[in-house]
């Protein structure tokens, strides 16, 4: 019996060539495009359909919103530098950016926490009007998703500072990098929907 | 010293439990399992479970109505009852059933040794337990959902719904969705990652196109009603809007939601049924399936379609002329690739050498079944025909046509022609054919009352109707009917019984099969195959025991159909098999611990089940296992 070479026994003796955890995430991610394209178009139904205030443009900081969504799309980019130098065997770039892409992420859910409590205090709640519920629950989600990215993120991170992430299974970065992208994806839309077309 | 030792004696349980797991004896070897025909045994018996329990609802129902001014059990029971039936029969019964058949069949299918993620499939039956579970002690929390399976908001928004039921519901479908959701990526990834060398997706068996087919359904569909389940919790639990008229919420913004979930969910029920029917028609008639390709087209065809009829749920909504002529249209279009799928299998049987045991009776009985199923559904999607029978007992004729006549049927079909592979033994014939006539004549009896009883003008969903409406007779026939049903079921379980203690010896192919599966020992050994195959053709195993004679019949190749023996000890230890584990189970238990901290507001049974979970999670992750 002659033995194979190692390499066959992993990714590339799937039927496609993809690996399975890859093509997974991908799935999961399309079935994530319907859940948020449900959470969206209620939000869009029920757009000024509000019976009482507080209303949007009552609460809406654009500027302050623009900075938080500016935070949350520069760590895409951290994402992306993070899963290159896992690729090319950079260690010490790879952990330097798997730490920043998570603390930007934190960056981004203190001001999603922040601007929570700013628009409570204006009389905004879950059961004030259609606009609370719907913009609420919305982007409560999304900031759930961030969450969860920011938990992988440190968990890799952890995990990389112990030395068991490298050029061998960047496949790990890579996959959390989709995922990652995929939620502020979501926020850019999120953002274009609800904050910048609000006017309109 | 007694505190020392105790945590040495827990490792070393946990140690005893983990070399039980992995010598595939006792009882820890299955709750360890990531064996996908484990998996599958678990997950049709749970099924089988859960179908006695919906089944026995189903007798209440009808023992109630089976005489006008009937009082076998009070109206809030009887609301309880017909959510509990449909709810179970759909989510616990037809849809588990499905996966039990992917489990067993799909590796095996496309000479597999595993499907791609065996933890997580144990993860999904795990999930579909828990779920079932959580739906069921709703009866502890005084009183199960009555809100229908449906659950139309605002109907059970709290101010109208208060009890603790509707949140067991939706909570139970929520976990029951995680279930569906986690092995339908497994099973499209296994599809199309793990085929055997020269298995191309157009030499894939139908059931495996199937399965994919609804694979793709669940993934897409499941989220639509995941919203709407927590915008449900959101308005009940913590005052949201969602569905609250008072402060402007639409009703039909729950019925958009569930349907476009709903009406893919019809066909997720369907195609594996569609799928099983296609293997056991060119069997038993010894020919190959007719039109291959139009029935797998036909298949994604009903995919795609599925998504674009959800609104013919609600004609008498007023969404207007248009959108209803649309949606009748769409409707009306979604029956052409179900049409040329029934033709194909009918082709498959002309000119067949056709030998009619139990599993063809079942296929054939589908059919006729299903046919009339598709029909009246027909009817239902012309506008002002369905004004009539909107909410009538004909349209609950109609999808237990679809939903009973077709895929119980096929279930059955399924149940005899694999149960040879995975038992070893064959079930009786005799009682077979006693189980099939009786069911069909027992669902006949049952439901073509019932068409009559709607364009009658019989109403569904009341508990009981008064006399002289002309119902009397009908509604008394289709209770005979239902304990007819009953009586076949017990039928079947006792052929069970006897069949696997005294049944005849199957062998590995006893009908003389077409596909992978039937060259392999029954039941097959842990491995599945000892060599992984290669295909060369569709329909290959047939391939290696004939050629085609004179006259396209055929002649069997002298020495083909060497069937996979045994392998030596020492062959079989080269194997590898993925590690059992205990994690599948720990994330699925903390799910309804964490939801259960939601039902009643009690948020350190919220923590405690996150906890749980991340355990599991994290567990999972840093296994020494080399497979998700």
């Amino acid at each position: 019996m002659t033995h194979q070479p190692r390499l066959a026994e992993t990714t590339l003796e799937t039927a496609t060539g993809l690996d399975n955890r890859k093509l997974m995430m991908w799935l999961f991610l399309a079935s994530e495009a319907v859940f948020f394209g449900s959470l969206i178009a209620t939000y869009l139904l029920y757009r000024g359909q509000s019976l009482q205030g507080p209303y949007p443009e009552d609460v809406f900081n654009i500027p302050f919103t623009s900075v938080s969504s500016f935070i949350l799309l520069m760590s895409s980019a951290t994402m992306a530098l993070a899963v290159g130098a896992a690729q090319r065997g950079q260690l010490h770039q790879m952990r330097t950016w798997l730490l920043v892409t998570p603390l930007l992420g934190i960056s981004f859910l203190a001001g999603q926490a922040f601007e929570f409590t700013e628009f409570y205090r204006q009389g905004l709640t879950l059961s004030s009007n259609l606009f609370g519920t719907t913009f609420y629950v919305l982007t409560g989600f999304h900031g759930a998703h961030v969450s969860v990215g920011v938990l992988i993120l440190l968990s890799l991170w952890a995990a990389a500072m112990l030395g068991k992430i490298g050029r061998h299974n960047a496949i790990n970065v890579e996959i959390a990098g989709l995922y990652w992208h995929f939620v502020d994806i979501v926020w850019i839309v999120i953002f274009t929907l609800v904050y910048l077309l609000e006017p309109l | 010293m007694a505190t020392v030792s105790q945590p040495v004696s827990v490792l070393e349980a946990l140690r005893r439990v983990r070399q039980e797991a992995a010598t595939y004896r006792g009882i820890w070897s299955w709750i360890a399992t990531v064996d996908h025909k484990r998996i599958g045994i678990l997950y049709g018996v749970t099924a089988f479970i859960f179908l006695l329990a919906g089944g026995i609802e189903a007798l209440l129902i009808r023992l109630q109505l089976a005489t006008p001014n009937g009082d076998v059990v009070s109206p809030e029971v009887y609301n309880q009852l017909f959510t509990m039936h449909g709810t179970t029969m759909i989510f616990l019964v037809v849809m588990p059933m499905a996966s039990a058949f992917f489990n067993l069949l799909v590796p095996l299918q496309i000479g597999a040794r595993d499907v791609a993620f065996p933890r997580l499939n144990a993860f999904s039956y795990w999930t579909f337990l828990m779920g079932g579970l959580l739906l069921h002690a709703s009866v502890l929390a005084g009183g199960a959902p009555n809100g229908g399976w449906f659950g139309y908001a605002p109907l059970t928004e709290f101010p109208y719904n208060p009890g603790h039921g509707i949140d067991f519901w939706a909570m139970g479908l929520q976990i029951l969705g995680i279930s569906s959701m986690a092995s339908a990526f497994n099973f499209i990834v296994t599809i199309l990652n793990m085929r055997a060398p020269g298995m191309s997706l157009f030499r894939m068996p139908v059931f495996t196109w199937m399965t994919l087919a609804t694979a793709f359904l669940i993934i897409l569909a499941m989220p639509a009603i995941a919203v709407a389940l927590f915008q449900l919790e959101f308005d009940r639990l913590f005052g949201a809007n969602f569905f609250n008229p008072v402060k402007g919420g639409t009703p039909l913004l729950w019925q958009h939601l569930f349907w476009i979930f709903g009406h893919p969910e019809v066909y997720i029920l369907i195609l594996p049924v569609m799928g099983i029917i296609s293997e056991v028609l060119p069997t038993f008639s010894q020919k190959p399936l007719f039109g291959y390709p139009f029935v797998v087209f036909s298949g994604i065809a009903i995919a795609f379609m599925s998504f674009g009829v959800w609104a013919h749920h609600m004609y008498t909504t007023g969404l207007g002329p248009i959108a209803n002529a649309a949606f009748g249209v769409s409707t009306i279009l979604i029956a052409v690739p179900t049409g040329v799928k029934i033709f194909n299998w009918l082709a498959t049987l002309w000119g067949g050498n056709i030998s009619l045991r139990a599993p063809l009776l079942f296929a054939v009985g589908f059919i006729a079944m299903f046919v009339i199923g598709g029909l009246t559904g027909v009817t239902h999607s012309m506008v002002p025909s369905d004004y009539q029978q909107q909410d009538s007992y004909y349209v609950v004729a109609h999808f237990h046509q679809v939903l009973f006549g077709g895929a119980i049927f096929g279930i059955f079909a399924g149940i005899y022609y694999w149960f040879p592979k995975f038992t070893g033994r064959l079930l009786n014939e005799k009682l077979a054919q006693l189980h099939f006539w009786l069911m069909l004549v027992g669902f006949n009896l049952t439901f073509q009352p019932m068409m009559i009883l709607g364009l009658m003008g019989m109403p569904r969903r009341i508990y009981t109707y008064p006399q002289g409406m002309g119902w009397d007779e009908w509604n008394m026939l289709a209770t005979i009917g239902s304990f007819v049903i009953a009586l076949s079921i017990l039928v079947f379980m006792a052929n069970v019984v006897v069949s696997l203690r005294r049944g005849e010896e199957a062998g590995a192919d006893p009908w003389d099969g077409r596909t992978l599966e039937w060259s392999i020992p029954s039941p097959p050994p842990p491995y599945n195959f000892r060599r992984i195959p290669v295909v060369r053709a569709r329909d290959d195993f047939w391939h290696r025991k004939y050629v085609e004679g004179p006259g396209g019949r055929p002649v069997p190749v002298v020495a083909g159909g060497a069937y996979e023996k045994h392998g030596h000890q020492e062959d079989e230890e080269h194997i590898h098999l993925p590690s059992p584990s205990y994690f599948p189970l720990i994330c699925s238990l903390g799910l309804p611990i964490f939801a259960l901290g939601f039902i009643f507001k009690d948020y350190a049974l919220v923590a405690a089940g996150a906890v749980v979970i991340l355990y599991g999670i994290y567990g999972w992750a840093l296994e020494p296992a080399t497979e998700g």
